[in-house]
């Protein structure tokens, strides 16, 4: 009757491989949104059936029992039994089991089956299984659940057409008749039927040398771990300088060039001035930092498709109990510096909510990559590019202590917030950390488009926008001649207001200026610079010189370093504290994120400027 | 002797749970993940820091991160290491 397609969804414990297998039925056709009034990602694709009719596959976020212990569980739970707002209930449940982790996986999908819902179960990462030694008989398995079992290797796009043939089936199926939901049993006795089920199903075991444990000898080392941890996070942010210099050199030319080439077919007068000042000056300062971006994110999805995330966890689980958080908030921590808005919707795996709520409440500390612009532009400017040790740059170092700032910040306040507003039990740690896994390059690959798209499409948009509100407000009204334009206009004017309260920590007028519209997205403060300069500029000489060069001129060090130091803690971006308000469900939490970021934002610019005018740096 | 103790790539059998030392959520999650008596566990990492805290424990072909004292409500017993095992 109804011509709506059909709707399937995953579910499956974490690290069964259901997102390589979402990826490899869906293809890059998904949407990615949000589950109306909670913020758990909603990933929805199609599929298309042997038949060539479409289905609706919804990826579920990992359970390891309906009984929700977490928001993102507690999705799942409503989802599979159609009590979930902007869901329709599935009509198949796509099973996701690990193979090599049979027995354990069995306890949730007995939980799942009894429902008696239309069911396939696609037998995972088969491959890894036989890898350990491991070799199974999908059709005792079969047998033994009571369903279909189609084994799998999303990565290989092994099983894929019969897996798509099964849900087909269970469709029909469905449609012929209701649901018989099966006797429930107690947790013991599903854990001892999941057992048995394994053992009958497992033909052969042989311990071979597993590789995961033997990466985990050293990976998890007492000693060799945490230096072996922070060793690759400071390779990541070398990488994030030295890498992307030429791809960023090639996009700054192309900018340059496609400037030249407007105002050379255009004439003269405020529209020209709009296109190459506002447009392609700022969008274009903006979307240089692309390739840093994508270094950044390659190293982040690199960490969780591998499984090394988990462990980093593990190993700052100590370090996180001394400001009274865990693990689990490294992995929101860390996607922080990416962007805060994944990172503080990653919270929602923390069960203890005072410990969620401390980690919100410091995750816009985290470096986020829209920083990356304001500080790639400064240092570039004011840092020297020297070697301080073999294969050390200065820069390089200066970013990566910048980044410390920002942790040390975060580690100080969560101690103090732990103590007071957000004080409770001390939270506890548990997590399964998942096996070893070579990532594909598709996936990665996937990961990174969208993260890219999602930038350019900022770039493209937000960006492009505030810039054009900017540049007319730089140029209106227009200044009398002889008359500074910037000071003559609306901007200026509320620029030299503000300056007054920020003058005292070193900000001119200009970066006074920047501040503002960085308040929609950091990296515009880039962009507004490179707009404020272009029009400031009283000639076609000084118009051309670059950013950097225009900063060197008009800045001193002591100045540019307060710069960086406050964008280190302000909270610069309207939808980080969105997200917040959404995420802690009212104002009064991100009211308070953004005074106590302001408050130390200014004080840290202030001391930075106070001291290194002290120390003679000016 | 509890799990906290246990030398570690020792083979153990989960004897009791107090599940009172622990927060529910939390015993829920422990529950779930098959930490539970009669579970066969040995201690593989623990970690570097003060109080060598948290724990990594295989139970099965899965290792699990737990915190010591969620250990310490674990009471184990050591199993004779056999051929077949």
């Amino acid at each position: 009757m109804s011509r709506n397609p059909a709707v399937a969804a995953l579910v499956g414990n974490p690290n069964a491989g259901k997102s390589a297998l979402f990826n490899a039925l869906t293809g890059a056709r998904q949407k990615i949104a949000n589950y109306p009034g909670v913020t758990v990602e909603r990933k929805a694709g199609r599929l298309l059936l042997p038949s060539g009719e479409p289905v609706e596959l919804v990826d579920l976020p990992g359970s390891y029992s309906l009984d929700a212990t977490s928001p993102d569980e507690e999705v799942t739970r409503k989802v599979i039994m159609g009590e979930q707002d902007g869901q329709a209930r599935p009509d198949v449940i796509v099973l996701v089991l690990d193979s090599s982790n049979l027995e354990q996986h069995l306890v949730f999908a007995q939980e799942v089956i009894e429902l008696g819902r239309p069911t396939v179960v696609a037998l995972n990462m088969v491959d890894l299984a036989e890898r350990d030694g491991l070799t199974i008989d999908p059709a005792a398995l079969q047998t033994a659940l009571g369903v279909p079992v189609i084994p799998t290797v999303a990565v290989r796009r092994r099983g894929l057409v019969e897996l798509a043939a099964a849900i087909g089936e269970a469709r029909d199926r469905a449609q012929a008749s209701a649901a018989v939901p099966r006797p429930h049993v107690t947790l013991p006795e599903r854990r001892m039927l999941a057992h048995q089920i394994a053992s009958a199903a497992i033909l052969s075991e042989t311990t071979k040398h597993r590789i995961h444990a033997r990466l985990d000898k050293v990976l998890l080392h007492p000693w060799a771990g945490p230096p072996i941890l922070f060793a690759l996070l400071f390779v990541v942010f070398q990488a994030v300088f030295s890498w992307a210099t030429p791809f960023a050199d090639g996009i700054e030319a192309l900018v340059g060039a496609l400037g030249d080439f407007a105002k050379q077919i255009l004439p003269a007068g405020l529209a020209r001035d709009l296109l190459t000042e506002g447009v392609i000056a700022g969008v274009g300062s903006v979307v240089v930092f692309l390739p840093q971006i994508v270094i950044l994110f390659f190293f982040i999805l690199l960490m969780e498709a591998t499984g090394y995330m988990a462990r980093a966890a593990f190993l700052m689980d100590r370090l996180m109990a001394g400001v009274g958080l865990s693990g689990r908030s490294f992995i929101p921590l860390l996607s922080s510096f990416a962007c805060a808005i994944p990172g503080i919707m990653a919270t929602r795996s923390i069960t203890d909510p005072k410990d969620r709520l401390t980690t919100i409440l410091i995750a816009p500390m985290m470096t986020c990559s829209a920083r990356l612009p304001v500080y790639a532009v400064i240092i570039a400017a004011f840092i020297p590019n020297r070697a301080v040790g073999p294969g050390i740059g200065l820069q390089g170092l200066v970013l990566f202590c910048l980044y410390v700032a920002g942790i040390i910040g975060a580690m100080g306040v969560a101690l103090v917030l732990r103590r007071s507003v957000t004080k409770g039990a001390a939270s506890g740690f548990i997590m399964e950390l998942p096996k070893y896994q070579l990532p594909t390059v598709k996936d990665l690959a996937l990961g990174l488009w969208q993260r890219a798209w999602i930038f350019l499409r900022r770039a493209g948009t937000m960006i492009f926008t505030v810039t054009i509100a900017l540049w007319i407000l730089l140029n209106f009204p227009r200044a009398e001649p002889g008359q500074d334009q910037i000071n003559a206009s609306v901007a200026g004017t509320l620029a030299n207001g503000l300056s007054v309260v920020l003058e005292p920590i070193g900000f001119n007028r200009d970066m006074s200026l920047a501040i503002i519209p960085a308040m929609a997205a950091r990296e515009v403060a880039v962009s507004s610079l490179a707009t404020t300069y272009a029009v400031g500029a009283e000639d076609e000489e000084q118009a051309a010189l670059a950013l950097g060069d225009q900063l060197k001129s008009r800045w001193t060090l002591p100045m540019a370093l307060a710069f960086l130091a406050w964008f280190v803690f302000a909270p610069q971006c309207l939808s980080t504290i969105a997200v917040a308000r959404r995420e802690t469900n009212g104002w009064k939490w991100p009211a308070f994120m953004l005074a106590y970021l302001f408050a130390l934002a200014y004080v840290a610019a202030g001391i930075t400027f106070w001291t290194a005018t002290a120390a003679g740096l000016g | 002797m509890t799990l906290d103790q246990l030398p570690l790539n020792t083979p153990a059998r989960i004897a009791a749970v107090d599940w009172s030392a622990l927060v529910a959520e939390e015993a829920q999650r422990l529950q779930a993940l098959g930490l539970d008596e009669g579970a066969r566990v040995t201690l593989a990492y623990r970690g570097v820091f003060a109080g060598r805290d948290p724990l990594a424990v295989e139970i099965g072909r899965m290792t699990i991160a737990l915190r010591r004292v969620h250990a310490r409500a674990m009471t184990v017993e050591t199993i004779a290491e056999t051929l077949s095992a």
